[in-house]
């Protein structure tokens, strides 16, 4: 052999003017641009036919590519079903129809200009609107002139494909955002500052230069302004407070609107029968602090879902074969025995028998494993995974909610809402909180009573009631969960909510999911035995598997990193067997045993093997292992230091001596768990008072996840799809989870800490209080402090420790 | 000093309307979305297609 055809490397740097990336197989050129396939230049033509080239001056090659767009007609057909697209619209008159659309490419400034600019690609459309942080768009179309079908269809033209799941067809009602905290905290912020604005006079003693006229009506107005405070603002406390007493036990609430029942009644009582100045500014700025302490430990992430099941990933419709015909029905019309068709990239909605076809199914977002697993005529299917390759016929074995996969949530554990068991800190405290300051008003009452002074004992009572309102101790909590809360999402770790840190604080044993977990497809570790490759041979190889986007071809393309690929015409690839081409006359395989007519056994497990022969001759073999996450061992056995460590893994257990070399004997193995034992198993372990965390990655742990006291789904991408969970981490920082878990430790710690400020706030009041010296300016004056201290020693300090710790990078 | 009374009463209407209009706007959703609008905002509305760096003429 001679000189390699080398591709020409000036052409090949060229970038598509749409997508950006390197046109590495062909380059279309058109007027004075590159593409990189034919999909990038047809969206570019419609743009460029409709004057909205404007979208390229936005950012640079704003667009996605579109080498992987799927070409399909009628794979939108559902959306002519009436039931169907009564669901998915927000709202329809007989003039328009509002939809909104999931659309997870929105990433830069062009999508939004373009999405916004629909208009002018159809008469039809009228707006659309885009969220960019939900990745959302709103659009509003003239149903007579443009249909829903069309919509989307158009959307997918010009790159923007909609994703739409099973669960936008249930959607129960729409999240309605919740926005009465804001109108709350407004509310008590507006009444906070005039009460401060009208109780000003009383600190001076210029005031009584003003009379009693001015004294008065600024009274007054106290009181009005009050009212809604008192009775709107406040509910929330009253309301939960009321439930723990139901239920027989005190959290923080209970001593929160006891303080606030007692300022309301006392200023009342001191200002329409003593004629003095009440406490009711006091009153709303315990309001305005605590509400304010609410709204910052209620930190959420738009773009994330932690709710997520099986049917935020299941498509709304199938194609369903009857009598050789092709209809497409919404899933929910599915029944067992129907005969279905799953296309290359669909996904397979039930437990099915293959009847004809290769499969070729790709359970990465189940299991984390990616390379696809080929299964014969006759065999059974599960539900989930992704067909790569040739159209299948199916026979559909079970409904789409009663599969292997999916039964999983038919079982108890999601029908529940989770109780928090575990109490937290701050309900454990306040119940004593509550029972001490009781005791001690009552004390203070009984003692001036019997001195004879009846008055001043009712005085020192709600006296002490009032001063020892428990604001710094209630707000310590929500500020330092919702700083850590802060500190965690920097980090790209990601909680549902502050919750989570406490009962992170508390974990004693630790689970992992092994597939995905980890292991990771990036780390794949290739091996090639055989004889010695040329640099001309791995050229050859490198010119084969760029072509494919099969996960192993990916895999020996990453592995020969650096060789220049050769360009090879008319490369076939046998979906689920691998590729052969020609080059110089002679066929050249890669693949697997049977199709490169090797021996089947030469190392079957434990990875994936992938043969090398030219003319039938077999040279050699790749053998491909996913391979550990970087650190993951330094994680486990730091983890391992102060928990128990599980393995569950749904993997034949031929792992078991290799991950035992890495993790030695002390982590607890356990292989073959499908999703349903991989929840028994959690629930057997907190059945035997565990306090469990999970980590997991695909579909089949979303049961483990649930039942666990923390579940955390891990993933590359944390926009991508992932089960529902407590957390969500970027698989990236995973080397940082033990010191995201000593930092919820740290974060109880601060909280005690914060308790012990506010306990001193209130030895001092009551100390005071019990001699009767409270006065209104002396309230006015500690409540603030010992509020504004709270927040921040905890903001403080949580901040330095997370620096400290290097899971941040600045202090601020 | 009596104008004060008149005061208080146009402060407090005043105030009052602008912690309406806040709930009015929450109601909205004008608090919904803090991001795109500002990007939004920076798109020019062109008249004129034409004017680009690029000439686009549509020969092929």
């Amino acid at each position: 052999m001679t000189k390699i055809n080398k591709v020409d490397t000036s052409k090949a740097r060229a970038n598509c003017f749409h997508c950006g990336e390197t046109c590495t197989e062909e380059i279309i050129h058109l007027e004075d641009k590159d593409f990189c396939c034919t999909g990038c230049k047809l969206v570019y033509e419609v743009l460029n036919e409709n004057d909205l080239c404007n979208y390229y001056d936005l950012a640079d090659s704003p667009g996605t590519n579109q080498k992987n767009s799927k070409s399909k007609d009628n794979r939108f057909d559902y959306l002519d079903d009436a039931d169907i697209i009564r669901k998915l619209i927000d709202f329809q008159n007989q003039e328009e129809t509002h939809i909104t659309f999931t659309i997870p490419l929105i990433h830069c400034a062009s999508c939004i200009w373009l999405l916004e600019n629909l208009h002018k690609l159809h008469s039809g459309i009228i707006s659309g609107r885009v969220d960019f942080i939900k990745k959302k768009v709103q659009v509003k179309f003239n149903q007579d002139q443009i249909n829903l079908k069309e919509v989307v269809k158009l959307l997918s033209k010009i790159g923007y494909e909609p994703t739409l799941n099973l669960s936008d067809i249930d959607k129960k009602s729409d999240q309605v955002t919740d926005r009465k905290l804001i109108y709350k905290l407004a509310l008590a912020g507006f009444c906070f500052g005039n009460m401060m604005l009208f109780s000003l006079p009383e600190y001076f003693a210029e005031a009584e230069l003003l009379g009693e006229e001015f004294k008065k009506t600024f009274n007054y107005l106290n009181v009005m302004l009050a009212l809604p405070v008192f009775f709107y603002a406040a509910t929330d406390y009253y309301k939960s407070a009321w439930l723990s007493i139901k239920n027989k036990a005190i959290n923080m609430d209970v001593p929160i609107a006891l303080g606030i029942i007692t300022l309301f009644f006392y200023s009342l009582y001191d200002i329409f029968l003593l004629g003095n100045e009440g406490y009711m500014d006091t009153l709303g700025g315990l309001l305005f602090f605590l509400l304010i302490g609410k709204f910052y430990q209620q930190k959420t992430f738009d773009t994330l879902s932690f709710d997520r099941d099986y049917k935020s990933y299941f498509p709304v419709a199938v194609t369903k074969l009857v009598r050789e015909e092709e209809i497409v029905i919404p899933l929910i019309k599915l029944h067992v025995g129907d005969i279905i068709k799953v296309r290359n990239e669909e996904l397979i909605p039930s437990d099915s028998i293959l009847l004809e076809g290769e499969a070729y199914i790709d359970y990465s977002f189940v299991t984390g494993e990616e390379v696809p697993v080929a299964k014969k005529r006759g065999e059974l299917i599960y539900a989930g995974g992704r067909q790569k390759g040739n159209a299948l016929v199916l026979a559909v074995q079970k409904s789409p909610s009663q599969g292997y996969l999916t039964d999983l949530w038919n079982n108890d554990v999601f029908e529940k809402d989770r109780t928090d068991s575990l109490e937290s800190l701050a309900n454990k405290i306040s119940g004593k909180f509550t029972f001490t300051v009781l005791l001690i008003a009552f004390s203070a009452l009984a003692f001036w009573a019997y001195q004879g002074q009846v008055s001043l004992g009712v005085l020192t009572f709600t006296s002490v009631l009032i001063i020892t309102c428990p604001c710094a101790l209630a707000m310590s909590t929500p500020f330092t969960l919702g700083n850590t809360l802060r500190v965690f999402g920097q980090g790209k770790f990601y909680l549902k909510n502050s919750n989570t840190i406490e009962k992170m604080a508390k974990i004693d044993t630790v689970i992992f999911d092994k597939t995905g977990t980890l292991t990771s497809t990036q780390n794949a570790s290739v091996e090639y035995v055989g004889e010695k490759l040329s640099l001309e041979t791995k050229a050859i190889i490198k010119g084969m598997v760029s072509q494919s986007t099969h996960a192993l071809s990916n895999r020996i393309n990453a592995w020969l990193d650096g060789i220049q690929a050769v360009k090879i015409d008319a490369i076939r690839e046998v979906a689920g067997q691998g590729l052969t081409c020609f080059y110089k006359n002679q066929e050249i395989k890669l693949g697997s045993a049977s199709f490169v007519g090797a021996e089947e056994s030469v190392r079957s497990f434990g990875g994936n093997v992938v043969f090398y022969a030219v003319e039938d001759v077999v040279f050699g073999y790749f053998f491909i292992q996913s391979g550990l996450r970087n650190g993951i061992r330094e994680v486990v056995s730091k983890i391992q230091e102060e928990n128990k460590v599980h393995f569950l893994s749904g993997d034949q257990d031929h792992e078991r001596a290799n991950l035992k070399d890495v993790f030695g004997d002390g982590v607890n193995m356990n292989f073959n768990q499908g999703p349903s034992d991989k929840l028994a198993y959690i629930n057997k372990l907190n059945s035997k008072g565990a306090n469990t965390l999970m980590i997991g990655d695909g579909l089949n742990d979303a049961g483990a996840l649930r039942e666990s006291q923390v579940g955390i789904a891990v993933t590359d991408k944390v926009t991508n799809f992932s089960p529902a969970s407590d957390a969500i981490m970027d698989a990236s920082v995973m080397e940082k989870l033990p010191a995201f878990m000593a930092f919820t430790k740290s974060s109880r710690n601060i909280i005690k800490a914060s308790f012990g400020l506010s306990f001193t706030y209130n030895a001092v009041g009551v100390f005071f209080a019990v001699q009767g010296l409270v006065s209104p300016v002396f309230c006015a004056i500690l409540m603030p402090i010992s509020s504004i201290s709270v927040v921040l020693f905890t903001t403080f300090t949580t901040n330095y420790l997370a620096y400290k710790r290097g899971l941040k990078d600045k202090i601020w | 000093m009596e104008v004060i009374f008149i005061l208080i009463a146009i402060s407090l209407v005043l105030a009052g309307s602008f912690l309406f209009l806040f709930f009015r706007a929450v109601k909205g959703g004008q608090f919904d979305d803090n991001h795109t609008p500002a990007i939004r905002i920076l798109f020019e509305n062109k008249t004129v297609t034409k004017d680009k760096k690029v000439p686009s003429t549509k020969s092929k």
